[in-house]
């Protein structure tokens, strides 16, 4: 009787006081986490990503052989216990973990891997992940010795292959769902398209915890589609939301006033900003501004007259560091130490402009034909940085007596300028990349490329530096020593430096914000940034939400 | 006058003066940036404090309403111009003529003007100063603004059209261009002024507008409309209320502009 009372009066305290019970949940399993997407998936099929939103979709319910840690960036065990590369760079052979079941419950083997792979490559398929494994022409083999093993050769060395295995998530053979049936920490349950994706969790997770137990913690992740970023952050505010997984500056700013601990920079991301020169030949400029352009002394004096502590101090509020060049410091491995630090130094700008022959008399810069230095930028409209950055570089250029006019244009608008008509001098803009290997810039650095933009498509190359640039492009993407490779594209940064084709500014920071309530963060420079351990996430205390549960 | 339309005009022509006197009131080139003290309060030597890239916000406001205020007027004089010139014209003519200026009218209405002034933004050479820019894109709201105008005017004309002086004027063998100018204009000169008036404030919104999306007057110009998207940082705008001066000097502008504005009777 006693004991019936005692139950009864527990169970009292705990439905009236949902407070208590989030206290004694706290760190423990389940709960669902609930962060924002900012637009609709574009597909739940892993092969057919290419929007951030199914990115991050895959992210959290595939399931890959080889996984990236965001914050280690080294390569670490998933589906394939281990892995051998052959020295070719061509083949590559996986032992698989057994006794693994895909979300439905279909068994995994070496057949779901032979199938991934191949619908991967499959060109009907026109898959955006399969493209980076693209090497040469010739069908990819896949052999499948044992349940546990698969070999796949490629026709041609494909560089960092075992890194593009990442983003590669296991399709079953067999199973009725098809891309439905995960082996990733989360499956997608529910989809209720303009309002939210629910993921549940996926019990047959192969990952356990150091004690054993089984993961992931979370028993669900509610991704609500919600494109603007203010009722994000409103939403993140009021505790309707767990996570913002980027954050710009500003935002950051405001939130790291209002709770501290909510706000995190995990220092320069792989993001830059950049300025460049039109160098087009065809492009409907006056031959005299040409010349300016394709003057390595000209684009030089520029770079060392802008301030780029100041850009990162008053634009970024500090969130920004000043950039070296094309592979930010953040990337480990590809960053090349050697490079000497970017300078502000508005005199040394005015030397090497005199040395071109250009002449300033105090306050106007003209050129050896005596017309001034002028120049107009174009950047895109609404960008908020990209418009401050913009006015600050103006105010820099004046110093040394070039007058910079400001044009920003609505995006399309823009691309269309800088890709198809050509109709523009300078353009402001910035770089989002994801990728840690420089494979994935060879459409930016090749000068036959589309994005090689201060003079894409070229028949042949223009400078001998393009030229050597071309080389050293082609020969890291087959070498398979990454030390080879490495050295190559070292190579490639101190020509860019000494070029500077593109003016790099700064890196932004990866910012991102995490409610306290979320247990085992671990905020990483490289996407996606909040949440790329949702496997271990917990939740803890958490009033606004545990009102809602 | 009355007294109240006195202080509008009064306030308006105090606006006007602190405009045309700002290189002499101003602290700093408004473009010039203090990049040591950003976002500062106010101060005895910048009075309104400073922007987020620390330019003096006292001299971008007056340099601001110089350029909206300038440009605004004008903008509204030619889009009444061509308002009074299409419904005079299509209110005197009447049949077919009407319907068709009507009809174009109303179709001109439906296009998604905001978009036409994106894709004429972005035709534009871009070797142009941005004081060129600025009064390209005022000509473009004049030229596309007119269409509400037409249509009060073309129905102020239809109900004069039958009246006797017109008919005496006809009868004595006046030409339709004179019978426009000479009898039509002055008799609805209330109206066009009403309409003229109308129109400034719609068109400094108008530029505050397309500023906010970051395609109105271009940096380092400031105008009323560039200035306000600071506001989009709700909470350092409570913090730093002085920050809304130049949402307050719009108000009162548009609150002038509708007081100074002729009674209803004398415009009917």
């Amino acid at each position: 009787m006693i004991r019936r009372a005692s139950v009864a009066l527990f169970l009292t305290i705990a439905l009236c006081c949902p407070a208590f019970v989030s206290a004694q949940s706290a760190g423990q399993s389940g709960g669902e986490l609930h962060f924002c997407l900012h637009g609709e998936p574009k597909t739940f099929n892993p092969l057919l990503v290419e929007d951030g939103q199914s990115e991050a979709i895959r992210y959290l319910t595939g399931g890959v052989l080889i996984r990236l840690n965001r914050q280690t960036q080294a390569l670490e065990p998933a589906l394939a216990t281990s892995w051998n590369a052959t020295p070719d760079g061509r083949t590559i052979k996986f032992h698989l973990r057994t006794g693994l079941h895909f979300s439905d419950g279909t068994p995994f083997t070496s057949e779901d891997v032979a199938y991934t792979v191949k619908a991967l490559m499959d060109p009907q398929l026109h898959s955006p992940t399969g493209d980076s494994f693209r090497s040469g022409d010739g069908q990819v083999v896949v052999q499948t010795p044992s349940p546990d093993m698969a070999v796949v050769t490629f026709p041609s060395p494909v560089a960092g292959l075992e890194r593009l295995f990442d983003q590669v998530a296991i399709l079953s053979a067999h199973s009725p769902k098809k891309e439905m049936a995960v082996l990733g920490p989360f499956y997608v349950a529910d989809y209720s398209p303009g309002s939210y994706v629910l993921l549940r969790r996926n019990s047959n997770y192969w990952k356990k915890d150091k004690e054993g137990k089984a993961l992931p913690y979370l028993d669900s992740i509610r991704l609500d589609i919600q494109g603007n970023h203010d009722i994000e952050i409103l939403r993140f505010r009021r505790g309707e939301i767990h996570l913002i997984n980027s954050l710009d500056a500003d935002l950051f700013d405001r939130l790291q006033k209002e709770s501290p601990a909510a706000a995190h920079d995990a220092g320069p991301s792989l993001d830059s900003e950049q300025l460049w020169f039109n160098q087009v030949p065809t492009a409907a400029l006056p031959d005299y501004k040409k010349v300016w352009f394709r003057s390595t002394e000209f684009r030089k004096a520029v770079s060392l007259a802008i301030n780029r502590a100041d850009l990162s101090r008053i634009v970024y509020a500090g969130h920004a560091q000043p950039a070296y060049g094309p592979i930010s410091p953040a990337n480990h491995f590809w960053f090349n130490s050697k490079l000497p630090a970017p300078q502000y130094d508005s005199a040394a700008a005015l030397h090497l402009l005199a040395r071109a022959g250009f002449r300033f008399d105090g306050s106007v810069l003209r050129d050896s034909s005596g017309n001034r230095v002028e120049f107009t930028v174009i950047t895109s409209a609404g960008n908020k940085p990209r418009e401050q950055m913009a006015a600050m570089i103006e105010q820099d250029l004046s110093q040394i007596g070039i007058k910079v006019n400001l044009v920003t244009l609505d995006f399309p608008s823009l691309i269309e300028r800088i890709t198809r008509t050509y109709d523009y001098e300078a353009c402001l803009l910035g770089l989002v990349n994801t990728d840690l290997d420089p494979n994935s810039q060879m459409n930016v650095w090749l000068s036959s490329a589309e994005n090689h933009q201060w003079n894409p498509k070229q028949p042949k190359p223009a400078t001998p530096w393009e030229a050597e640039i071309d080389r050293l492009m082609q020969t890291q993407a087959s070498a398979t020593s990454d030390k080879k490779r490495k050295a190559d594209w070292d190579r490639v940064q101190e020509i860019v430096a000494e070029q500077q084709p593109f003016i790099y500014l700064i890196n932004r920071d990866a910012m991102s914000a995490i409610s306290p309530a979320v247990i085992g963060s671990a905020p990483s420079v490289l996407d996606p940034h909040a949440f790329w351990n949702a496997d271990v996430l917990r939740l803890g205390p958490d009033p606004a939400l545990g009102a809602q549960r | 006058m009355k007294p109240l339309q006195k202080v509008a005009a009064s306030v308006l022509c105090a606006i006007f003066v602190l405009m045309a006197l700002a290189a002499f009131l101003v602290p700093a080139p408004y473009a010039r940036q203090f990049r040591d003290i950003p976002n500062a309060h106010p101060s005895a030597a910048h009075p309104l404090g400073t922007d987020a890239l620390g330019r003096d916000s006292l001299s971008r406001l007056l340099y601001g309403t110089r350029v909206s205020l300038l440009l605004a007027p004008a903008a509204a004089l030619l889009s009444t111009l061509i308002a009074a010139f299409l419904g005079s014209v299509a209110g005197l003519r009447g049949g077919w003529f009407e319907r068709v200026v009507l009809a174009a009218t109303d179709l001109s209405l439906a296009l998604p003007w905001l978009f036409l002034l994106l894709v004429v933004r972005a035709m534009l050479p871009l070797d142009v100063s941005p004081l060129v820019s600025v009064t390209i894109a005022f000509l473009m709201m004049g030229l596309l603004g007119w269409q509400a105008s037409v249509r009060v005017i073309c129905a102020a004309v239809r109900g004069i059209r039958d009246s006797d002086f017109l008919l005496l004027a006809r009868s004595s063998g006046c030409k339709p261009a004179r019978l426009l100018l000479r009898h039509i204009a002055p008799n609805l000169r209330p109206l066009f002024y009403t309409q003229f008036l109308i129109s400034i404030p719609l068109f400094i919104l108008t530029e505050a507008n397309l500023s906010i999306l970051g395609l109105g007057v271009m940096e380092p110009m400031p105008s009323w409309g560039n200035l306000m998207r600071g506001f989009e940082d709700f909470s350092a705008l409570s913090a730093n209320p002085w920050r809304l001066a130049p949402l307050v000097l719009l108000v009162i502008v548009v609150m002038c502009f509708q007081l100074i504005l002729p009674p209803q009777e004398v415009t009917q």
